[in-house]
């Protein structure tokens, strides 16, 4: 159905100019509208995938206008050279803002882009090569294997051509291994770089990309008005290809050429009619436009787009989620070299950390051998979840070591840590909400993979896509998520969240697994099954570090125990002693003199048993 | 070059500096307390300084209309949701600021137009007509949407911005102003004669800057803006009202910026749109300091004032390339500061 409807509107629109019906202004309007989705649609992977906004992608657009009109124009080449030598302008100006302005915080970028839009339009405007404000003129148009492209309908082909490559590029890009990390950079935090995500660079390879679109645009641009002049680049125009992104809906492809058909037929309708109503000279349509963006912001934040695909799927009916296929099987990937069973694995030695007067973990030191679970307990505020972050590199040690089969983890970077194979989940389950389980998953086995995004944007990589998703959704079904594949990970339970926080840290095939309290907030008859999975795992020579507020899970689980304090090391043992040990009884029970009696809750196991929402977040 | 001219390029330079300092200020306040980035500040230097400009000319200025309609709306506002709420308990003060206030003005307005006022009062009426405005955008267009991300609300400032300088068009018209100077005559110091209206600047600034400073450390609402500024929830849960911080922000913010107009409307032409490049000169000089840190931003504004002076003399068609690429070293810098990436949301 919905691809019945995609071929008839390309056919359509590949219909019109050859119609002589067809008024010329249609044509014109059709051109900008496509020149404008190609920004927009760099826009929509920068702001609405990736999070970042740009004010400045007018200026990528002057920069690829002006490139092929100065190259063209001055130095007679011709205009497919001059399309390769503004990429590389582009690609590299992009590349050094990009650098330097996506290592700041989100807001920084916006305000950069603005700055920048403005210096490059008083630049272009001052340039007595570019011609200053009265820009360069006589562009020759673009010949196509010896037909030329002079006339609007012809060069229209040419732009739509553009237009339809790169949305399908772009959709290709989103739903690949490069696209998972880039729908995960919004969500922030260190869980991408957890998984071996350099969040940093995928920020630029966006940023690159969008430009890399705009100078596109420009190009075209530039051949199809056979004149530039600095107005078009100015800021104005990069606010408005931003506002396209925002009402057609950033969060889709679609919504780039929905947004520039609506915003630039609007400010065709309203340069038509305000001056018929108001006969005056004021600028109506910037302040109808600053309204109507107020308003969709206001109102409708994700833009037009869902609104319409919501109202179109309800029509239609939607296929369930559930009962799709699993990914076809496919060969398995690599897995790394397990140590041999009873090799030292983890060596903690005295690591400490100070957040300044208070002593969240005070030297600290235990070991961990290959196919051992050592459970780490303490009451709340004991330093276990700063224990974890200090070992899987997401806190810099103030003092200490940290050594991993032998190589120092305390002096590496997050990302450098989960290459050598160090697994882990997190204490508030961090997930990519609106992305199915099973991409979810996949984002666990990034670095199992070297694809890259030109090849992830041609959809030549479909044979290691279909390894990742295969090795994905074996890590599910061992774990018993076999029938949420499809499901968005945001509507699963906070138990089943969890479950799916370990199958995607199993799915990055690590040595150690981590995990911060994975049977929080599951049931009985849950906890049991996972204990199997991870008994298993421990079979199969897996270490595992576990930080957990329930007991019987943990001393039936567990070979090793290790109780916090306050940041100190109360106790470690074999479970059975610790459940005796008098230090670790005072400290969960509190001492004799303590309103509680000892006893009355019926032993440590049971006392401690109660479900924690909130553990150890020193 | 002699040392004359770089005399007067530096007293140009801090005089400007100084406005943009100005600006800067009110921008990290707005940004700190609201998390608004605050584009349309620009927006408020040029009402000042045009509306200024007409009550000077004998004319009435477009913000009384301006005041009229916004006000109208904003009680059309706490009138739906007093409805809704079933909550009328704030409707008196809404009605007096929202619709008497503009009334009373409007009604004023003909007594101070047509005699020949005073400078002072002109500039009174003239603020008591813009910074109401402040308030007001707050409550139609930042109080809705409040919570929302940075970027979310940057991306509304910039509509605001949109908006704001197409009703300035259509309000002040295209033609471009000069207001009179506060304070005539020269100082001569030196070699050189200084104007007295870049000391009046200097020393408006200076007068400013310390009841700001008075503002934030001794009163109890400057107390609760820094809070809020701290800590949105915190400062809620101990019975702040983040609404009226943001209300206090952007009335500050308003006055500021129509004052920073007027001093600097003397030695600038304004037209309906000026305001945005000077307000962004206030930004250059904002991220100086992060967006957070006062002092800093202040010495970044008078470094930005000073470049632009140099940089008119010797390559005059360049100024503002070189102004806004400054940006970009600055950013370079603030990011060999910053120790990691910090995002929101």
């Amino acid at each position: 159905m919905n691809r019945l409807l995609l071929a008839a509107a390309v056919l359509i629109l590949a219909a019109l100019p050859l119609l002589p019906a067809t008024p010329e202004f249609w044509i014109t309007h059709l051109n900008y509208i496509g020149l404008a989705s190609l920004v927009v649609l760099g826009l929509v992977v920068l702001t609405g995938i990736g999070g970042l906004t740009s004010f400045g992608q007018a200026a990528f657009v002057g920069l690829g206008a002006y490139a092929t009109a100065w190259l063209t124009t001055a130095q007679a080449w011709s205009p497919w050279a001059a399309l390769l030598m503004g990429l590389l302008i582009t690609f590299a100006v992009a590349y050094v803002l990009g650098a330097i302005t996506l290592r700041l915080s989100g807001h920084y970028l916006p305000l950069g882009t603005i700055a920048w839009c403005l210096s490059l339009y008083y630049l272009f405007g001052n340039l007595e090569f570019l011609g200053q404000y009265d820009g360069i003129a006589s562009i020759v148009p673009i010949e196509f294997f010896g037909v030329s492209l002079g006339k609007g309908r012809h060069i229209y082909y040419l732009i739509w051509t553009f237009v339809l490559l790169s949305m399908w590029a772009t959709r290709n890009l989103l739903d690949s291994r490069p696209g998972r990390a880039i729908r995960a950079l919004k969500s922030g935090g260190g869980m991408a770089e957890s998984f071996g995500i350099d969040m940093a660079g995928y920020k630029v390879i966006i940023f690159v990309y969008a430009a890399l679109l705009a100078c596109v645009s420009g190009w075209l641009y530039a051949h199809m008005q056979r004149a530039v002049s600095p107005s078009p680049f100015g800021l104005n125009y990069g606010i408005e290809y931003l506002f396209m992104a925002v009402v057609g809906g950033a969060g889709s492809v679609w919504g780039a050429v929905i947004g520039s058909g609506l915003i630039l037929t609007l400010k065709d309708q309203l340069q038509n009619v305000l001056p018929k109503i108001l006969d005056t000279s004021g600028n109506f349509e910037l302040i109808v436009f600053g309204i109507l963006m107020i308003l969709v912001l206001q109102y409708a934040r994700d833009g037009v787009w869902p609104i319409l695909s919501t109202w179109w799927s309800a029509m239609t009916g939607k296929s369930d989620r559930r009962r799709m296929a699993p990914p076809p099987r496919a060969p398995a990937l690599p897995q790394r070299a397990r140590p041999e069973k009873g090799t030292l694995v983890l060596e903690v030695d005295a690591i400490r950390k100070e957040f300044g007067g208070l002593v969240a973990v005070n030297d600290i030191s235990f070991s961990l051998k290959a196919g051992e679970i050592m459970g780490l307990i303490g009451p709340n505020g004991a330093g276990k979840s700063t224990t974890f972050n200090l070992i899987t590199g997401v806190l810099p040690l103030t003092r200490g070591s940290v050594r991993f089969l032998g190589e120092r983890l305390d002096v590496l970077p997050s990302r450098e840590i989960a290459r050598l194979g160090v697994g882990r989940t997190f204490q508030h389950v961090q997930l990519l909400p609106t992305m199915t389980v099973l991409e979810n998953v996949a984002l666990g086995a990034h670095l199992r993979s070297k694809v890259g995004v030109l090849a992830a944007a041609l959809h030549i990589e479909r044979r290691d896509e279909a390894e990742l998703l295969h090795e994905a959704a074996k890590q599910l079904q061992r774990v018993g998520l076999g029938d949420y594949l499809y499901e968005q990970a945001g509507n699963l339970a906070l138990g089943q969240q969890r479950i799916l926080e370990i199958a995607r840290a199993l799915a990055a095939d690590p040595v150690l697994l981590l995990l911060d309290e994975p049977a929080a907030g599951l049931r009985y008859k849950e906890k049991q099954e996972l204990a199997k999975v991870l008994g298993q795992l421990r079979q199969e020579g897996m270490s595992i570090l576990l930080v957990e507020h329930d007991m019987d899970f943990v001393m039936s689980l567990t070979d090793h125990l290790v109780v916090m304090d306050f940041g100190t090391k109360l106790a470690e043992g074999a479970p059975a002693d610790i459940q005796r040990n008098p230090a670790v009884l005072e400290a969960y029970l509190g001492g004799v003199d303590d309103d509680l009696e000892p006893g009355a809750a019926g032993g440590p196991g049971r006392a401690a048993a109660q479900p924690s929402v909130q553990g150890g977040g020193a | 070059m002699d040392s004359t001219i770089v005399l007067i390029l530096l007293q140009d330079g801090v005089m400007n500096g100084a406005i943009y300092a100005l600006l800067g200020l009110a921008l990290v306040l707005v940004f700190v307390v609201t998390r608004v980035i605050f584009i349309p500040q620009g927006e408020f230097v040029a009402f000042g300084a045009l509306t200024l400009a007409f009550m000077d000319n004998g004319r009435v200025p477009g913000t009384v209309n301006l005041l009229l309609i916004v006000g109208a709306l904003v009680f059309a506002l706490e009138l739906i949701a007093a409805v809704r709420g079933r909550d009328w308990s704030g409707m008196g003060k809404t009605a007096a600021l929202a619709v008497l206030l503009p009334v009373g003005l409007y009604l004023l307005t003909p007594y101070i137009v047509a005699k020949d006022t005073p400078l002072w009062i002109n500039v009174l009426f003239s603020l008591a007509l813009v910074v109401p405005l402040g308030p007001m955008l707050y409550r139609i267009v930042y109080q809705p949407v409040a919570e929302a991300s940075v970027l979310v609300l940057l991306i509304i400032s910039v509509a605001v911005h949109f908006a704001l300088t197409g009703l300035a068009l259509v309000f002040f018209g295209a033609e471009g102003w000069r207001t009179p100077p506060f304070m005539e005559g020269d100082v001569q110091m030196g070699p050189v004669s200084w104007s007295a209206q870049t000391f009046f600047v200097l020393g408006t600034c200076a007068v400013l800057i310390l009841a700001l400073w008075v503002f934030f450390g001794k009163t109890l609402y400057g107390r609760a803006l820094r809070a809020t500024a701290v800590n949105r929830r915190g400062a809620r849960l101990v019975g702040i009202s983040t609404s009226m911080s943001g209300s206090l922000t952007f009335t500050l913010a308003a006055a500021i910026g129509a004052l920073s107009g007027m001093l600097i409307a003397p030695v600038t032409t304004v037209y309906y749109d000026t305001g945005f490049i000077i307000g962004l000169k206030g930004f250059v000089a904002a991220i100086f300091g992060g967006l957070v840190s006062y002092p800093v931003a202040a010495g970044g504004a008078l470094f930005v004032g000073i470049l632009e002076a140099f940089s008119s003399f010797w390559a005059s068609a360049y100024k503002e390339v070189i102004v806004f690429t400054l940006i970009i070293p600055v950013l370079l810098w603030r990011s060999f500061g910053a120790r990691h990436i910090e995002d929101e949301e």
